[in-house]
Parts: C-alpha cells; sequence; structure tokens
C-alpha cells in the first residue's frame, strides 16, 4: 500500500470531540478509526478497583458516533487499553456500551475482544523462569507482591490487533496495550514499515495534542514508506513542525528513545517540515527490533480511607503550624490507642495547602507567606470502620488542640461540610511495574469473537 | 541575566509513568535555545539539586528538534501511593521557573 490513514478520534475514549472533527476525518476516507482508552496516569484505583476512569456516559457519546462513522464507511475501529486501565472488568464495561449502541442503532458486526488480565500463576512463573525484570526505579518482584495484586495486566503490542483483523474482526476492543500498538498493527499489517507505522501511533494515541491549540480533537495520519503526514481535523487547530517535534516530549522519559513491545523507536534524527499551513510531515524515524517484551502493570490494596477537608485563617496558628501538627498527631496516637488502633493500624497523612500541600518533600519555599492554609486530613487503616474512627479523633484534634498563644479557643479550624468526615474509596498502589520477555506476542492476549 | 519564566515558552512537569516525573522546558526558536544550552546552566546537577536526587538519577535530555530540555526524575513517592501529593506529576516545575540564565 502506498498511503494509509488512521484517524484518531481524541486523547482518551470518553474525553469527547467535536462531532464536526469527525465527519471532517471520515471524508478524508480514512482506513481506520480508533481511539486510545487508557493510562496509568490517573493512578493505580482503576487497576485495582476495576472502576473504569471516564463516565460510562461520556464513553458511549464518543463510542456511539465512532461506531456509526465507522459501519457507514466499513472500515475497521479499533480501541486499546479499554475503560481505562484495561483489565477485564474494564473491557466488559466497554463490551456492553458498545453491544448496546448496535441494538439501539441497529448496527452489526464481527466484534474482537483481546484480553489482558495475567494470571498470577504463568506470572510467577515467568518469574521463576528469570524473564521477568523491574523498570526503573522499582523494586524487583517476587511471588508475594504478585499475590497481593488485586490485578495484573499485560501491555500487548500490535500483533493481537493484527490477529483479530486477520480473522475478520470489524470492531477490536483490547485490554491494556502499549498506546500506539493499535494503530502501528494496522499499519504494519498493511504492509508499510515499523519505524512510521509506530511513529504515527505514538502521536495518534493523543489525538490532536500534537496540534496547536492543544485539544481533545480528531488527528488524521497518513503512513507511507518513509514517513508520516499528521493534520489535525478541526481547523482551529494546525500541525507545526514546532507542536508535533515537542509532542515527543509528552509523558515519556526520552524524546527520542521509546521502548515499545519488539523494539525500539528512535526519533533523534526525525525531521519535520510543513506540508502546508496545518500538516507536518515527519520523516527519518528508526525501528530497531529487540527481544520482545511485554510491560505487566499491577495494583495491590493498601487500605481503607477517609478525609477531612479544614482551613485556618489565624496568623498565630499560622506562625506555629509544624509544631502544631506534631501536637496533633501526637494526640491522635493517645486517643485512637485508646480505642484499640495502635499506631502500625493506620496511616495518618496531613497535607498543608499553602504551604507544601502541591510538592512535599520537593518543596523549596521553608516558610509560607500565605494569609490562610488549607488542610487535607486523611488516614488509610486496615478496615473502614476503623480508618473513620480515627479520622474522627484527628478532626477534633485539627480543631482542639491548643497551642502557645492560642487566642481562637473555640476552634482552630473551619470546616466547610456537613458531614466533615467524607469516606474515600479504597486505596491502591502500583506494585508490579516489570517487564516480562515472550516469545509468541499474542499467547498472553486471548481473542474471543462475537456477532453483534 | 533572564529568569526560565521570562524566556522559556513552556516550563512544565508530567508523570512518565507512575514511578518518574518528566519535566520539559521548551523555548521559542532554535536561536535561544542554542543560547541557553552554551550557558550550560540547565544540566542534570542542576536537576539533582532542585529535586534532591542524586546527578546520576536524572535521565537528562537536550532536544534541539523541540528546542526544549528534559530531565526525568525518580519520584520519592509513586503516583497515587500514599502520602503522594501530585497523582499527574503536573505541578513540580515552579523551582526551575526562577533559575536565571545569562543569555
Amino acid at each position: 500500500m502506498q498511503e494509509y490513514r488512521l484517524l484518531s478520534t481524541s486523547g482518551l475514549l470518553g474525553y469527547g470531540f467535536p462531532e464536526a472533527s469527525l465527519d471532517a476525518g471520515m471524508a478524508r476516507e480514512p482506513h481506520m478509526i480508533g481511539v486510545d482508552g487508557g493510562s496509568t496516569d490517573p493512578g493505580p484505583y482503576y487497576l485495582g478497583s476495576g472502576k473504569c476512569v471516564n463516565s460510562r456516559m461520556a464513553m458511549k457519546r464518543d463510542l456511539r458516533l465512532m461506531l456509526r462513522a465507522a459501519r457507514k464507511q466499513r472500515i475497521p475501529m479499533v480501541i486499546g487499553s479499554c475503560g481505562g486501565a484495561g483489565g477485564e472488568p474494564h473491557l466488559q464495561t466497554v463490551a456492553a456500551i458498545v453491544r448496546e449502541i448496535a441494538r439501539e442503532d441497529g448496527l452489526h458486526f464481527r466484534l474482537a475482544l483481546i484480553h489482558a488480565e495475567q494470571d498470577k500463576a504463568w506470572v510467577k512463573e515467568q518469574l521463576r523462569k528469570d524473564r521477568v525484570k523491574a523498570l526503573r526505579n522499582v523494586q524487583p518482584l517476587d511471588d508475594k507482591t504478585i499475590d497481593r495484586a488485586t490485578r495484573i495486566v499485560g501491555m500487548m503490542g500490535p500483533e493481537p490487533f493484527q490477529r483479530a483483523l486477520d480473522e475478520g474482526a470489524d470492531v477490536v476492543l483490547a485490554g491494556r496495550s502499549s498506546d500506539p500498538a493499535p494503530w502501528a498493527g494496522c499499519a504494519t499489517r498493511a504492509q508499510l514499515p515499523p519505524a512510521p507505522a509506530w511513529y504515527a501511533g505514538k502521536m495518534l494515541e493523543c489525538g490532536a495534542t500534537a496540534a496547536l491549540p492543544k485539544g481533545h480533537d480528531c488527528l488524521l495520519t497518513s503512513v507511507d514508506r518513509s514517513g508520516v503526514v499528521l493534520e489535525a481535523m478541526n481547523p482551529i487547530r494546525l500541525c507545526t513542525p514546532f507542536s508535533v517535534a515537542n509532542h515527543s516530549l509528552h509523558e515519556n522519559s526520552s524524546p527520542c528513545f521509546h521502548i515499545e513491545p519488539g523494539g525500539l523507536l528512535d526519533t533523534s534524527d526525525c525531521t519535520f517540515e510543513a506540508v502546508s499551513d496545518r500538516a507536518v510531515r515527519v520523516s527519518g524515524m528508526r525501528w530497531t527490533q529487540q527481544p520482545y517484551t511485554v510491560k505487566l502493570e499491577g495494583a495491590e490494596l493498601v487500605g481503607y480511607r477517609a478525609i477531612t477537608i479544614c482551613g485556618t485563617r489565624d496568623p498565630l496558628l499560622i506562625s506555629t503550624i509544624d509544631d502544631f501538627l506534631v501536637s496533633v498527631r501526637e494526640n491522635v496516637a493517645v486517643k485512637a490507642e485508646a480505642f484499640g488502633v495502635t499506631p502500625d493500624k493506620y496511616k495518618l497523612v496531613i497535607r498543608t495547602y499553602g504551604a507544601n500541600g502541591v510538592m512535599s518533600a520537593w518543596e523549596p519555599v521553608a516558610q509560607t507567606q500565605s494569609h490562610e492554609l488549607g488542610f487535607v486530613v486523611e488516614v488509610i487503616a486496615e478496615n473502614q470502620e476503623m480508618a473513620n474512627a480515627v479520622l474522627a479523633i484527628a478532626r477534633v484534634q485539627m480543631l482542639h488542640v491548643d497551642f502557645p498563644g492560642r487566642l481562637c479557643k473555640e476552634g482552630n479550624m473551619a470546616f466547610p461540610y456537613s458531614p466533615s468526615d467524607i469516606e474515600t474509596a479504597p486505596a491502591y498502589r502500583f506494585s508490579v511495574f516489570h517487564t516480562v520477555a515472550i516469545d509468541d506476542p499474542c499467547a498472553p492476549f486471548p481473542i474471543e469473537y462475537e456477532t453483534v | 541575566m533572564a529568569r526560565i519564566r521570562d524566556i522559556a515558552k513552556a516550563c512544565k512537569s508530567k508523570n512518565a509513568g507512575p514511578f518518574e516525573v518528566t519535566i520539559d522546558v521548551v523555548f521559542d526558536d532554535r536561536a535561544l535555545f542554542e543560547r541557553v544550552r552554551k550557558t550550560g546552566i540547565l544540566c542534570p546537577a542542576l536537576f539533582a539539586r532542585l529535586y534532591k536526587v542524586r546527578p546520576e538519577d536524572v535521565l537528562f535530555t537536550e532536544y534541539p528538534a523541540g528546542n526544549a530540555f528534559k530531565a526525568t526524575l525518580p519520584r520519592l513517592i509513586a503516583s497515587g501511593d500514599i502520602g503522594d501529593t501530585d497523582v499527574y506529576g503536573a505541578q513540580q516545575h515552579a523551582p526551575l521557573l526562577d533559575i536565571e540564565i545569562p543569555v
């Protein structure tokens, strides 16, 4: 094929996009349409809990427009990392929406679901075979960490997408995927070389973010044998050589070297040229094949959380805030222990907005100049009842603990809410962030087909 | 002397995965990028000092194609773990804004 055109509707399924941009994109007769579904960016909760990062309503709106457009022009619709984290519940949530839209709109197609959740026994086996490596700044994996994970996903490359399309799928919904993989899979399946195919994927996975002004919008990318041409479909957004070059900085540890399943995309020698006032051609990217590895992502439960929000406008308290918070902690420890919750059973975190609530240990300003300070007081404990109990005691200490020179003897804090104590969702952490070497890129990612 | 906040086109931070934060300083044109580069102020040691990490833990890239400097640092606390203050890593750039560059 001389040129293969891919249309991405936005940076994430459920972010929304203007319908006119989709229409403009479809008028260019793309060979496929897709959108990235996921990210680790919103934190570990979504992978751990099985919840989707974007709302069902927002995802359904985007999916309906995309499905109708794809079926009308008989092109594949391909979505990776469904529902955010790309685990089984996330994939099933998106699949249920797609089936519902098909029923409501009378659409018929062959649907492929590509699963990405990994069996713990299989992960342990890979660990024993010494095929698992920690990514930078991550501890080595062990059996106990695998056991504690509530969910582990593998991040698939392009091959499972290619297989699903080869086997006749019109709509491909996949669990966790490398963000560029769906696009790279479609372009290399059309016999285009991996370097421009992967580069196209790196751009398309963020929608029109590579254009100026940035926004959640549609991007059309044409891939040929030597490069790619990028163009945003909304007339207000322009791809310029500068905007496109700079997009390589986004969420990457390096703008030049991108490690992907099966190889390395090297963009060090890319050239960026304007082909019109709104489209840019990029060439000079290289792809080096490497041993095939897949990233594993897992999350574990760390406990149950309750928070309260409050603030002080008292300059005497602000001047002695560090000592005051030490007193609060000491009082909480004594009071909680009195009702049987020893300090090893919970974590108390007090965030001080106006001082170092944003940067914590990285905050270079030692002394706040703020006339008011805001606090988020948080307790994480092994069950919700315990978290609520310790948080309630912490709230009382914030309100009533004495400090030297105190004039505000009725209360130290302004609380904006009643109830002031808020149970939040269970707290998770990313616990698995490793690569595993595999021989068959499709083996960990089984595909199911159904006729819708 | 000019502060980064007065001469940069962008100064921004973001997660590069849950265990690292990446910080970009971007300039408008190649000439200014080259002048800044020649001063040598933007370097791993600067980021190590500002963010209290070891210089060898700073992955630093000069990126002429984007008129940009990039530093990727290990997070002290992983995104969303207990005590993390910035799940997206989007507000960790401020210490750079007042760095003075002799251009």
